[in-house]
Order: structure tokens, then sequence, then C-alpha cells
């Protein structure tokens, strides 16, 4: 029985590579089976595998420069405006008649993407009607990397689309899959997180995480003085758009001598609660920085319940914040990343139907809400339940306000 | 089997002539007293880093926000106690939650109906949770992971994935509210009061014939079914007490924290980690409630401890994690010193999930049981 | 009510898991077919298959360990870590890939040999003890790793992305790995010796069974499976990440799948087949929500109530093909625990 189940064991430890042989030996199965990782262009495309550290000197200096450029386009649409750069040529797509999109999304998994999604929803129906757009397949991946990879294999293999549009879930891990949807030929148009190819029609996102950082950190620190404590509340570790934004905070903090402390919440309002209450008990705490506002109400509350003096605080364009900032009149910021390109990549396969000239890389503007415009941002946003973005960018959309109210989807 | 039954009885005998201070020496010996020694220690410690925290207006404040993770194990310990689990603890906590947040809004007139609405939610899913255990006979951690799945989802679904705000200010005031200007504490928080309501009143109900039964089922479903218990309906009156802990926990979150959908996850983990810290076998039959709710205030003076020590945030899950092995290996085996000669160790292995032992063994275990609470 | 009685009692349990499974296939093919797709297609196979391949190769694993009567619920940071070392070591060099599956498969294995001695030699429940060890690895992965991490070159790559016609290949290494689970259950001594340890440890010890060794085999096992998962999730992915296994959520997937297929959770009961036909079922529920659009949220509630229904179909089987034990007044409790290897798989 033993020589069996030996005999068994090699025989089965034998067989995936009987399988492995099988297959090199027919070049055409794996071309038919997605597996255009073959082709040699992919290997110099992929590119530095992440460092250490999530700082980048390179891209501060970038996005430290783009917060005062000047955007192209009409204000009034800052869903539309970028900053002018090389532009793609899309001739080759321009094409008469209702086309299907095929969308890849991440997930909707917390409040600013679900805002996001009811927009696109909706500028989804207004493109529906205007006959740009006959109607978009959507598979949700649910924050796996792996499970995204398979959608795009779906749609290259099974989804009959006419144009992709990819929200990655991380940056080096969606980068082949995206390569694939680039090698049929039809327009690929990718947004929020980036992948590490140019091979995408274009590729549209805000300005970013360091301009997130450079913008409330300077707020603070010169609300502050030096040597004084501020508290950095983060949500989860290892998330690009959100490693971005500490690392430049971290970075300026350290110059203007502001001690900054950090923490993971797990945007759990209880946890934020309980780490403002524990730093209260060491000691004052003059800042509150937040690498996004989710939350932010039950970091004041702490200090309310404390009965210490408020700190000077950023948070984001969340409804919840807003309101807050209003009743307390703290003194504060609200920095944004841009809702409203969830938007854009619908408008932008609609200029590359028609065979316009659009960005290569679509820097949408990333503008933070200041003192001075509080109250015409809450104004604009009235009624809005307290996990909605106010710069949303929808209003001329149908269903507005009702369905951003009631957060309907699909 | 005889001997060893004889020697259980004989250190019982032996136990209860005891005098007072030696028994509660041995009491601390036990897991379920060790608990007392850890939080003592942990407090000690961040007292020693930070000596406002000592003071009696931030500890009963910090007591105050301890109160619904407090609450949460003790549902957990009777549904553990059982010999169950309850996975869906936290999705019941979120939906609460949400239900306050939506259905209140800032009207004060729905802070009653509501609470009343969502009091009877939590009976039912436990209800629904239990009888599925019992009747059905689907493993509780298949039950539970199944609820929570659906409950989030469809909480989720329901408001489109955030809420549309705090509630009434009224309701907010049961988690964040208290009795204010009182001597020397300045404060006492309204969780402070709940918790120790919620923890005589299962104390109380442990010492019953409830509790009892308990803990027989727990131990041997299969003989306290013969002594006549219901074990069907024992059990799933411990699933409806942790849903409704869960919903008393959601009631204070919202005031405490707000309104969100974060609020309560990982509630399940956190809970089923601070009833085992306390002490309370997993697989059921052992354990005392009171050292559940130890267990989820040394959880929380660890995590406090980490932030005053200056732990990267990035390394506090290593340091829980080492912390709740260790602590739990101890306790495994504390008992089995504690039980040594009165029968084999097979209960203090690996998978009390499967415990099926012997009649003889198991009557001898719910006597010890019944004794220990 | 009787002939419904005599019908599940000529089935086994495996058996039933295979109805539930086709089930699953018409309704799919129905719902699928009426939207204007094929089931059948080669993506549309190829992509259910895939996704059967992480959490199958997690799942064959998770059911060694609660045979034995353990859990494991640190298989998602086996598998980021897994990934991780496998992509830092290639580093994008097709020379470092045996090195680096050697490396990797060898720190999975002293991870489960350490969970292994918690839960058999420091009387740890599998439970607290995973817990724990997950934990530990979760923040050293949070501490030092920054996103994703290293490189697999193009060799590598290629396991993930090729196929036999719409069968992947990490499908066919998943099923090999499952014969090789199988084998070890039903044709040596530990595996015969893992069913009467989860079945019943008193009795296994008394008639003279280490009992450590199944326990600590089972968990050594499951982790280097887990580190396959990472291998697999690594090739696919071309890089490390500190993330991807709890991503997938894969703790309580594996183990709701192996309930699915019909093993007890208690231990001592169930086949590794049964657990293919668990993951199967999952992979097409997920393939026809995706292909019907379904409400992402809405995903979880289905995926929630299908796990307790399929699970009270079987545990109905397990009432009436049982001789009752303590008369009929509703004992809650079916002593579950039988040390008998499985029936047949």
């Amino acid at each position: 029985m033993r020589n069996n189940s030996v005999r068994a064991i090699a025989l089965a430890a034998a067989l995936p590579l009987v399988a492995l042989t099988a297959c090199t030996t027919e070049p055409s199965v794996t071309q038919t089976t997605g597996a255009g990782t073959g082709s040699p262009g992919t290997n110099g495309a992929a590119s530095s595998p992440a460092s250490k550290d999530w700082f980048d000197q390179a891209l501060y200096d970038t996005q430290f420069k783009q917060r005062s450029a000047t955007f192209e386009g009409n204000p009034e649409q800052p869903y539309l405006q970028y900053i002018a750069g090389p532009m793609t040529d899309t001739s080759k797509y321009a094409a008469k008649g209702p086309k299907k999109v095929c969308f890849a999304n991440a997930s909707i998994s917390n409040p600013w993407r679900q805002t996001g999604w009811i927009t696109m929803n909706q500028q989804l129906k207004a493109l529906q009607s205007s006959g740009v757009i006959s109607g978009m397949e959507t598979r949700d991946a649910k924050d796996n990397d792996n499970t995204q990879i398979a959608d795009i294999d779906y749609f290259i293999a099974e989804g009959k689309c006419d144009a992709f549009v990819i929200s990655p879930n991380s940056t080096a891990a969606l980068t082949q899959a995206v390569e694939r949807a680039c090698q049929t030929g039809k327009p690929v148009v990718v947004f929020d997180r980036g992948v590490d190819t140019k091979c995408a029609t274009t590729f549209i996102h805000p300005i970013g995480g360091f301009a997130w950082g450079i913008d409330t950190a300077t707020f603070l620190s010169d609300k502050l003085q030096s040597g004084d404590k501020v508290v950095a509340l983060r949500i989860l570790p290892g998330v690009d758009v959100l490693e971005h934004r500490w690392a430049a905070a971290k970075k300026i903090f350290a110059e203007k001598g502001i001690q900054a402390k950090d923490y993971f919440t797990g945007a759990d309002p209880a946890e934020i609660k309980k780490i403002i209450s524990d730093e209260l008990a060491a000691g004052d705490v003059k800042g509150v920085w937040m690498d996004a506002g989710d939350g932010a109400v039950a970091a004041l509350e702490a200090f309310e319940d404390a009965g210490k003096p408020l700190p000077v605080m950023t948070g984001e364009d969340e409804m919840s914040f807003l309101t807050k900032w209003k009743q307390t009149g703290i003194t504060a910021m609200a920095p944004v990343y841009s809702n409203f390109q969830w938007r854009t990549p619908l408008l932008a396969l609609e200029k590359i139907f028609k065979g316009e000239q659009i960005p290569t890389e679509w820097v949408l503007p990333q503008k933070p809400i200041l003192a001075d415009e509080l109250d015409s941002w809450l104004q604009r946003n009235q009624g809005m339940p307290s996990g909605h973005y106010a710069k949303f960018g929808g209003e001329d959309l149908p269903g507005y306000p009702q369905v951003w109210q009631q957060r309907q989807m699909p | 089997m005889s001997t060893a039954l004889n020697s259980g009885h004989s250190a019982i005998l032996k136990q209860n002539r005891a005098s007072r201070s030696e028994r509660l020496l041995r009491a601390l010996r036990t897991p379920g007293g060790a608990i007392f020694i850890l939080l003592i220690v942990l407090l000690a410690a961040i007292i020693a880093l930070n000596p406002s925290f000592g003071e009696p207006g931030s500890f009963i404040r910090f007591i105050g926000r301890t109160a619904p993770i407090a609450i949460a194990a003790i549902g957990q310990y009777f549904v553990i106690v059982g010999g169950e689990f309850d996975l869906s603890m936290g999705s019941v906590v979120t939906m609460q939650v949400i239900i306050a947040g939506n259905l209140i809004r800032q009207d004060d007139a729905k802070v009653i109906p509501v609470l009343v609405l969502m009091l009877v939610l939590g009976a039912a899913i436990g209800l629904v949770n239990g009888l599925i255990t019992t009747l059905l006979q689907v493993p509780s951690f298949i039950v539970t992971l199944g609820m929570m799945l659906a409950l989030l989802g469809l909480v989720l679904y329901w408001t489109g994935g955030a809420a549309q705000g705090n509630p009434a200010d009224s309701f907010r005031q049961i988690g964040r509210g208290g009795i204010q200007n009182v001597p020397v504490l300045d404060i006492i928080p309204y969780p402070v009061l709940i918790l120790t309501a919620v923890a005589i009143t299962a104390f109380v109900l442990m010492r019953r014939p409830f509790g009892r039964m308990l803990i027989a089922v727990g131990d041997n479903p299969a003989a306290a079914a013969l002594a006549g218990s219901r074990v069907w309906w024992v059990r799933t009156r411990a699933f409806i007490m942790s849903s409704l802990s869960a919903t008393l926990a959601g009631i204070l979150l919202v005031g405490y924290a707000g309104v969100h959908p974060s609020v309560g996850r990982g509630y399940e983990f956190t809970a089923i980690t601070a009833v085992v810290l306390g002490g309370v076998a997993l697989g059921g039959g052992r354990g005392w409630v009171l050292s559940a709710a130890a267990g989820a205030f040394a959880l929380e003076s660890l995590f406090t401890l980490l932030n005053f020590m200056g732990v990267q945030a990035t390394w506090r899950d290593t340091v829980q994690g080492a912390i709740i092995i260790v602590a739990v290996a101890a306790a495994s085996r504390s008992w089995q010193r504690k039980r040594k000669g009165a029968t084999a160790s097979a209960h203090d292995e690996q998978h009390q999930l499967a415990a099926t032992p012997t009649p003889a063994e198991g009557a001898e275990q719910s006597e010890q049981g019944g004794e220990r609470v | 009510m009787k002939r419904r009685a005599g019908f599940f009692q000529r089935l086994s349990s495996t058996q039933i898991v295979y109805l539930v499974a086709l089930a699953t296939l018409i309704l799919g093919v129905l719902l699928v077919n009426s939207i204007g797709r094929s089931f059948f297609s080669p993506g549309n196979i190829s992509s259910i298959l895939t996704g059967t391949s992480v959490l199958g190769f997690i799942a064959i694993g998770q059911t060694l360990v609660i045979l034995a009567g353990s859990l494991d619920l640190s298989v998602p940071y086996v598998t980021s870590l897994a990934s991780l070392i496998a992509a830092g070591v290639m580093a994008n060099n097709p020379d470092n890939v045996l090195s680096a599956v050697l490396l990797t498969l060898g720190t999975a294995a002293v991870i489960g040999l350490v969970i292994g001695l918690i839960v058999a030699r420091l009387n740890v429940h599998g439970f607290i003890a995973t817990l724990g060890v997950g934990l530990i690895i979760s923040g050293y992965l949070a501490t030092n790793f920054k996103g994703s991490f290293g490189e697999t070159p193009l060799a590598f790559r290629l396991i993930g992305a090729t196929g036999l016609g719409p069968v992947p290949i990490s499908t066919i290494i998943m099923l090999a790995c499952a014969g090789l689970a199988m084998l070890l259950l039903h044709r040596t001594r530990v595996g015969h010796h893992l069913y009467a340890v989860g079945g019943d440890i008193a009795v296994a010890r008394t008639s003279g069974i280490r009992v450590d060794v199944p326990v600590i085999t089972a968990h050594v096992i499951c982790s280097v499976l887990a580190g396959m998962a990472g291998l697999l999730l690594a090739s696919r992915l071309g890089v490390g990440s500190p993330t991807v296994g709890s991503q997938g959520g894969y703790d309580l997937l594996s183990i709701a799948a192996v309930v699915l297929g019909g093993t007890l959770l208690s231990g001592g009961k169930g086949t590794i087949t049964g657990t293919l036909g668990g993951v199967l079922i999952f992979a097409m529920l997920d393939n026809i929500m995706s292909v019907m659009q379904v409400n992402p949220f809405l995903k979880d509630v289905v995926r929630g109530v299908v796990i307790v229904v399929a699970v009270a179909v079987y545990a109905r089987r397990r009432i009436v093909s049982r001789p009752e034990r303590f008369g009929t007044k509703g004992s809650a409790e079916t002593p579950a625990a039988q040390p008998v290897p499985a029936e047949g798989s």
C-alpha cells in the first residue's frame, strides 16, 4: 500500500508538468486564451516595483507646480478641464451610432466611490439619451486585484465591448490586464488610480495625493506654531492615493517643526474618537490632519466631550465635515479629491467616438474648499446625506438632486 | 473513569471548605481570574506612562467608552459558553447604527418608537440565528456568517452605502451624555450605568437555572438533553441575548461615535477575542461572564497602552496577536493544572468545537461549571 | 416525507453537494442565456475556473485543518506574505523562480508548523491561534511593505495567464493538489489518524494515536497551500502585494466553501471532493451575479443566504439518515463526530 501511494503521488506531481509541456507545444492555445502577456513589449513597460518609501520627490515637485497651474476649458465644467500637455489623436476611433462601454470598477466600498458611482450612472443616462452610448456593462471587483484582472479578461473575451473604462484597484497589479485591454485595439480609459503603462488612450485623475498633502500640511503649519502637536488620522496603510497624501504632509510637518503623530483608524468614528481622547489625555492637541474626511465629526466631538479647545483641522469635502465645520466655526479647510472625475471617463469616450483630440494624461482640477467658500458649497448641496461629497459635479445631470439625496444606484 | 470522578469530587469538596482568602487566591489562578490580574497590570502600566489617565474623571470616561465592546462581549459570552459562535454581531451593530441615523433623523418624537423597533429587530435576528442553528442543525459559525454577509449587504443596499446623518441629540445622549456635576468623578457617563446594569443582569442570570442549563448545554448537549433541558430553547435564548447586546452596543455607539457604515466593523472578532481572553473556553461549558467583560476591558487597555507607548501604528496588530496567543496559552495551561487528575485533558485540546465527551465526564463537568459561576 | 428521507438517505453528502452545484449550473445557464450570453463560452468557463483556483488551494488546506478539528483564520496573511516573498525573490529574473518557489513554500510551512505547535502543544484553540498568528503577520506586512513589491518574470506570469483550451493551468495545478490531499487522507496513516482525531480526540488518544502529528500535519499543509495561492496570485498580478490575501476575504470564504462542501465544521467527517464542489458553487454563483450585473451589496446577501440554505439541506440529511439516539424530543444536537474515514470521494 505504501508503494502504491508513493507511485500515485509521483503520478499526480507529474501531472502539472505534463500539462505545462502540453501547452507550450501548442502556441495557438496560448494565443486564444488571453495570454496576451506573451508579447515581448510588456516586459519593458512594467516599471519599477514600488520602493520602500512612498515619498517621490519628482512627483511631489510636479504636483506642487500643478496646484497653481492654469486649466484649459470652462471653469463651470471642472470635470472637462485639464492642464495643457501632450494630446492623443483619437481620429481612428471616430464612429457613428451608440457604442457599448465596459466598466471594470475596483469597488464601491466607501462613500467617496459610491457618490462617484451615482454620478457616473446619471452621466451614462444623459449620454444614452443623446445616443452616444448604447449601454454600460459593469463588473465590480470588490477591492480585489485578482477579481478585477479576471473581470477585464472576461470583458475582452465575452463583453463585445466598444470601449473599456477601468478604475484600477491597484497600480502595479492591474498593469498587465490593462495592457491586454489595449491590445484589443479599442479605446481604453483609465481613471482615479493609474497603472504602470502608457497604453491607455487617456488617464484621468485629479492632481493627486501629494498636492492634497501639500495643501493640508501647509495650511496647518501656517496656523500653528513650531512644536505644536498634530494628530494625523489615516484610514489604512498600503493604498497609494492615501499614502501619497501622508508622505507629502509628513515631510512638510517635519520641515516646519510640527509634531505629527499618525494612527490608522479604518475610517471607524469610534476608533477615531478613542484615539483623540487618549491623545487629549496625554497632552494638548492643536491640530488634526486627515487623509480622508470620513469620521471627521467624531474627531471634533472628542474635543467637545473632553472640554478642550477645538483644533485647527483639515477634513474633506464630505457633507458631514462641512456641516460640522459650519456649526462649530473652527479654523479649517476641506481638501478635495475631485469626485467629479467619475463623470469624465464617459465624457472622454464621447470625444473619442467623435475622433477629437484628448489629453493623454488628463489632469483635472483639485481645488480645496477654503473658509470663504464654505457657505456657498453648503448652499449648493442642501439636503444631501452626510456621506455625500460637495464637489460631485453632477448638478446639471438628470435626476438631480433626488438621486444623490437618496443615493440611488443600480 | 470512576476513580477520576471521585478525585474530582474530593477536589471540589476541599475547595469549598477552604477559607475565603484561599478561595479568592485560587480563583485568581484560574484563567477567568487571571484576566483581572492582567487587567490591573495593563491599567497600572498606562497610569505609569500617563498619570492623568488615573484621575477619576478620565478613568470613568475610559469605562464609558469601553462599555459598548464590554456589553457585546457579555452577549457573545452567552453564545460561546453555550458552545456556539455569533459572527453576525458586527453587522447587527452596523445595522442598528444606520437604522438610528436614517429613521430618527432630527425628530425627537421618533426616538422611542425607533428604539423599540431596534430592540425588536435585534431580538428577531437572534431568534432566527438560534432557530436555524438548533432546529435546522446548521453550525452556528455558518448561520451567523451568512447572517453577517446578508445583513450588512442589505443595509448598504438600502442606504446606498452611507447614512443620512446623525440622529437627534436626545437619542445620542444615551451614548454620549452622563450625569453631570458628580463629586470626584465629575461625570458618570450613561454607558457606565448601562454596562453596570447589563453586567449585574448577566451575573444574576448565570446563577439562575437558565445559566446553569446554558453551561450544561455548552459542556455536553446530549447529557443536558438527557437531564431534561430543552437544549434548543436554551441556545436560542443565548443567541437572542447576543443580538440584543449588539443592539445595545449599537445604541451606545450612535451616541459615542455617530452614524457611519464602518461603526461595528470587526466587532464580532473583537468580542470573541475579549471573551476568550477572559478565560472562557471556545466550545462551551466553561468560564465566567464577568471575566468576559474584563477581557473586553483588558483588550481596550492594551490598545490604549500601545497608543501611549507610541508603538508604530503598523506594529499594533502584531503585538495584539502575540498577546492573545500568550494569554490563551497560559489560560489553557492553568485549566489543565486545575483539572489535573480529574479527567484526561481531552477537553483542553484544540477542538472543543466537537466536544462529545462521555456522559460521566460531562456530568462531572457541568457540576464543576455550576460551582464556578 | 418518507420518500424524501429515503431519497436523501441513498445519497452521500458529496453527491448532494454536486446536486446543488448542478442546480446552480442550470440556474446559471437559464439566467445567462436570458440576457443573450452563453454560459459555456470559453471566456465564461475560463472566468469561472479562474475563480476556483485561488479559493480552491486555500479551501483544500482548510478542509484538512477542519477535518482535524481545528480552523485556520491566518490564510489571507500567509497568502499575501507568500506573494511578496515570491515576487521579491524572483525580481523579474527567470533563474530565481525555483529558489523563490521553494523559499515561499518553505516559509509557509514554517508558519504552519508554528501554528500547529501552538494548537497541539500549547492547547490554544485553532480559532485563536490562527487569529493571533494572522495578526502578527499582518502587522509585519503593514510595517515592512509599502504597496506592491517585487516582480515576477514573464515565464512565471504565464502560469496564471495560460490555459489548455478554456481550462487555466492554475486550475489544473489546484486539482493536482486536491488529488495529493486525497491520497494523503485515504492512503496514508496520517490521513486516517486525521479523521480519527477530528472525530473524537479522546477516543483517538485512547486507541494509541499520537494526536499531535495529524493536527500539525494539517496546519503545515494548509499554510503551504495558502502559500501556493500566494504564488498563483504573484503570477497573475505580476507583483507581490501585502493586501492581496485579505482582499479576497479567503479566511471566512474558505471555511464557508468547506462547509458548503459537506464537511462537518466540528471535524472528523468530510471530503476534498465535496470541498471542490463547494468552491465550484461559489465560483459559479459569483460568475452568474457578475454577468447579471447584480448590485455589489446584494451579492453578499445572496452569498449569505446560499451558504445557510445549502448547509441546512445537508444538515437535514444528517438528521434523517442517522438512527435516533436519545429519543425524539427536540434534542438539538446530533453527536456529530464519528471517527470514520469519509464516505466515498
